[in-house]
């Protein structure tokens, strides 16, 4: 492949540090201020399963990752991404924050559908002490035939939620060791 | 659909940056596995004014008191947001957050002896204009001693989320100010593995802007990942 002529170098990226919630979830870091963004990923008109998913993030000492924020960004029960083909309201992204005490998260949202591949959420992770925000998928645990989780053999299982209860799946992410979780250069 | 340049990571921050410590188990030990590009990471979150409040942008009023104001060096941060081909992103949701003048959070787990300014919450949101532009009026923040040795200060700096066309240009960042002598001895800002990307997350005074008698300007250029160009488009 041919060296991409570049005019302008992408700026680097820096942890968004213990202080994020001040930027983009306020509640959390004690005051009021505005409407936070990312608070309904699905809407209220959006068709399909309802789901609560949840987890903890892990770091390599085993502790939890209290300070985390993720971001989704998932398609519609029909496998569309927003703004085309979805029901009025749905965004398909929203974001949620760690508990300070337990570091356990937990967001709500539609079962997504897929156009191809088996269906997902895209995950990005950032925290004090990472660099560089963290890609990576989470999957029903009934995925088949995808070709990412193909691509990834005896890894592909670190991608794989457990459910729970009916609807409530389990995705706990770690930051290192032998089960650390498959993160993307995408 | 084009598929947006590799991540250049002749410029990015490796996960594990051992001057900086907490980098150490919070840091994938494997390599990142590189995808290529699926609707899952070329399309991205859209968002609109109605998404935000008409006074967001501005830090000096949006939690300031009527008439009142924060304490502080009232400066203006702006500039574009573009991708590697020089394109500006217009309609770009650009937050930022930062420490208040004499260097202490909003937050309720920053202990640092300096004050909280009442009519300082320290956070703003802005969408960008249809060339790419952004603006936040604001206090120079200050510089504010941190864990990571003994006697380790944060360069004064603002924190920028900001999202792009894609999912996988996603970015967070940090806006410091030429001239800090914090800068070098920033083991966070040194995870930057060259002097001239350390540059592009440096703002500089912009005296073409700044307003007499009220606020001094620095231009912050954020640049996103590019896409490859496709021949339909035109260009080179």
């Amino acid at each position: 492949m041919t060296r991409p002529n570049k005019e302008r170098v992408e700026s680097a990226s820096q942890t968004a540090g213990p202080y994020v919630h001040i930027g983009l979830a306020p509640t959390a870091a004690g005051f009021e201020i505005y409407e936070e963004a990312g608070r309904d990923i699905a809407g209220p008109n959006a068709e399909g399963e309802r789901i609560r998913v949840e987890g903890v993030v892990w770091d390599g000492a085993g502790e939890p990752v209290r300070d985390a924020l993720i971001e989704v960004w998932q398609p519609n029960a029909a496998g569309n991404y927003a703004p085309d083909g979805v029901e009025a309201g749905f965004r398909g992204w929203g974001r949620v924050i760690c508990d300070f005490d337990t570091g356990e998260w937990a967001f709500e949202t539609v079962r997504p559908g897929a156009k191809e591949g088996a269906p997902h959420l895209n995950l990005w992770i950032v925290a004090r002490g990472i660099n560089i925000g963290l890609h990576t998928r989470m999957y029903f645990p009934d995925a088949t035939e995808d070709p990412v989780l193909t691509q990834l053999g005896a890894r592909a299982h670190t991608l794989l939620a457990t459910e729970q209860t009916t609807g409530v799946y389990r995705f706990d992410i770690r930051l290192q060791g032998t089960q650390e979780t498959v993160f993307f250069d995408v | 659909m084009s598929g947006l340049y590799p991540r250049d990571w002749s410029v990015q921050p490796a996960a594990n940056t051992p001057d900086y410590r907490t980098t150490k188990f919070r840091s994938p030990t494997r390599p990142l596995v590189r995808l290529e590009n699926t609707p899952s990471d070329s399309t991205g979150p859209v968002f609109n004014h109605d998404d935000l409040g008409p006074d967001d942008w501005n830090l000096l009023t949006n939690f300031a008191r009527p008439g009142e104001s924060p304490i502080g060096p009232r400066i203006f941060v702006h500039g574009r947001v573009l991708d590697e081909n020089a394109r500006p992103v217009p309609n770009a949701l650009v937050e930022c957050w930062q420490a208040n003048a004499g260097g202490r959070y909003r937050h309720k787990v920053d202990t640092y002896l300096a004050p909280i300014d009442p009519n300082f919450g320290g956070c703003g949101r802005t969408l960008t204009d249809s060339e790419g532009r952004y603006r936040f009026h604001t206090v120079q923040p200050g510089a504010y001693p941190w864990p990571n040795g003994p006697n380790t200060w944060r360069p004064a700096h603002v924190h920028f989320s900001v999202f792009g066309e894609a999912f996988a240009q996603r970015l967070i960042t940090q806006c410091y100010f030429e001239g800090d002598p914090f800068i070098p001895l920033c083991a966070i800002v040194q995870t930057i593995p060259s002097a001239e990307a350390v540059d592009g997350v440096t703002a500089k005074l912009d005296m073409s802007e700044t307003v007499p008698h009220d606020m001094v300007a620095y231009r912050f250029d954020i640049i996103l990942r590019g896409r490859h160009r496709t021949w339909h488009e035109g260009g080179l």
